[in-house]
């Protein structure tokens, strides 16, 4: 059973719907003790950081903290890749899980003298992939993700893949049990579901 | 690297697929989620549905075709026609689509892309200009005018500003539609489109004219496009989007292949 976090997040029902389409069962749900009681869990998310609020309003924050120690799988997607780091500028206010060390930070309006686009939107490639990655078993670099963020999380010890746009971000980063994407694997064709499929295996 | 995307166009009335010539002439190309589903697999980057008759003739979007279309669908798909308040957007998403594509009713009440970005998101409005060069004037391409109800109405609203204002007030991407060369096969409008790209910061979708690979490379490099779509090229077998990427490739487009 795969607990999916409800927060109202927009791409909550892909998320579901591909993961159903690869056998999981799913419990969406809002409630804390249901987080606590999970073996995996995953996160979704599109949109502002500010949503993720209501994690912690909700107990959320503490339950996964809780079921991350105990040894559950977590999987983070977009905004929930984000939401493991300390924090995000899109809202300052507001922590983030902290499992791992940074702030997420806008894209730069120029990288290298040239104007950069944002939000960085479409199929960009993993560049690198870390090889013992669990997440990313199967996957080789160079493949292609869809994704369509305007904020992201710093390359850091963790980082399982790197995405290069505006300079190296953290398009996977993977800790023992807790993993997270920023690209949309829901969305990512072949590549996308091999993702889900390794988490769905563990 | 970021890759340039190849958007197949599924446009809809009655539950079909048709593809108007000028927004006129209609051909019926078949069912709408095998049409998806093959373009799919074909190599397509993302699927777009517009239901075109939904504006003038009050339809509501399709939404049984969408829930049937998304339901193993794992490429980015995105809906339009229809859609006049974040209501309409919500049964949209609510059915399986990822982005709802607005174009007349965001120019009745423009407040509505902040109301359904606020919802769901920036990333999930995709704000559509039908275009028409002002062929009267000294600068045809920077007064080129947008148009609205399938075409048929002028605004008075020069391209350029309206797609700064629908950026402003939270659109995720453009989604350009020439009206002069769509549907017929010679080209995109690469002035137009590169005015537009260069004018705002949020993608920029190319629309109307796809006719060849070249085209293609065309308005990627001289309309400074991040993306582009195409429908009648693809629904007669004429090529398909694998094909027009490898095509691509070789003229140095960046394209997501293996795909």
């Amino acid at each position: 059973m795969i607990a999916v976090i409800d927060y109202k997040a927009g791409n909550l029902t892909s998320v579901v719907r591909a993961l159903k389409y690869l056998g999981a069962e799913t419990q969406v749900t809002q409630d804390p003790e249901v987080v606590r009681a999970a073996s995996k869990i995953v996160l979704p998310g599109v949109g502002h950081f500010q949503a993720t609020q209501l994690l912690t309003d909700l107990g959320i924050t503490e339950a996964v903290r809780d079921s991350v120690a105990q040894g559950a799988w977590f999987l983070g997607v977009c905004v929930g890749l984000q939401w493991l780091f300390e924090g995000s500028t899109e809202a300052p206010n507001i922590a983030g899980l902290g499992h791992f060390r940074g702030l997420c930070e806008r894209f730069p309006a120029t990288y290298k003298g040239t104007d950069l686009k944002s939000p960085h939107v479409g199929w960009n490639s993993l560049d690198t992939v870390r090889e013992n990655s669990k997440l990313l078993r199967d996957v080789t670099p160079g493949g292609f993700v869809y994704y369509t963020h305007s904020w992201r999380a710093p390359v850091v010890q963790a980082t399982a893949s790197v995405t290069n746009y505006g300079g190296a971000f953290t398009g996977v980063v993977e800790q023992d049990n807790v993993m997270g994407v920023q690209f949309h694997p829901e969305k990512s064709s072949a590549v996308g579901l091999q993702v889900l499929k390794n988490f769905v295996e563990l | 690297m970021l890759t340039k995307r190849i958007i197949a166009c599924l446009d809809v009335r009655d539950g079909r697929v048709v593809k108007g010539i000028q927004f006129v002439d209609i051909i019926d190309a078949g069912d709408p989620a095998e049409l998806a589903h093959r373009h799919a697999a074909a190599g397509a980057d993302e699927i777009v549905l517009l239901d075109i008759t939904a504006t003038h003739e009050g339809r509501g979007t399709l939404i049984d075709t969408v829930k049937r279309t998304a339901a193993s669908l794992f490429v980015p798909f995105t809906v339009g026609g229809g859609i006049r308040s974040a209501e309409d957007a919500a049964l949209v998403f609510n059915a399986g689509a990822d982005k709802v594509s607005i174009n007349s009713s965001a120019i009745a009440r423009p407040e509505l892309i902040g109301e359904i970005g606020s919802s769901f998101g920036a990333q999930a409005v995709i704000v559509a200009i039908d275009a028409r060069r002002a062929v009267n004037s000294v600068d045809p391409v920077g007064e080129a005018e947008v148009y609205v109800s399938g075409g048929r109405k002028a605004t008075g609203l020069r391209v350029i500003d309206w797609a700064r204002e629908a950026e402003q007030r939270g659109a995720g991407e453009i989604l350009l539609t020439s009206m002069n060369t769509d549907g017929m096969r010679n080209g995109f409008d690469c002035e137009l489109t590169a005015l537009v790209s260069a004018a705002v910061q949020i993608p920029v979708i190319a629309s109307g004219g796809a006719g060849s690979a070249a085209h293609f490379a065309d308005v990627f490099s001289r309309g400074r496009a991040d993306a582009a779509l195409a429908a009648s090229i693809f629904h007669f077998g004429v090529t398909d989007s694998r094909a027009l990427k490898a095509e691509l490739q070789r003229a140095g487009v960046p394209v997501r292949l293996p795909c």
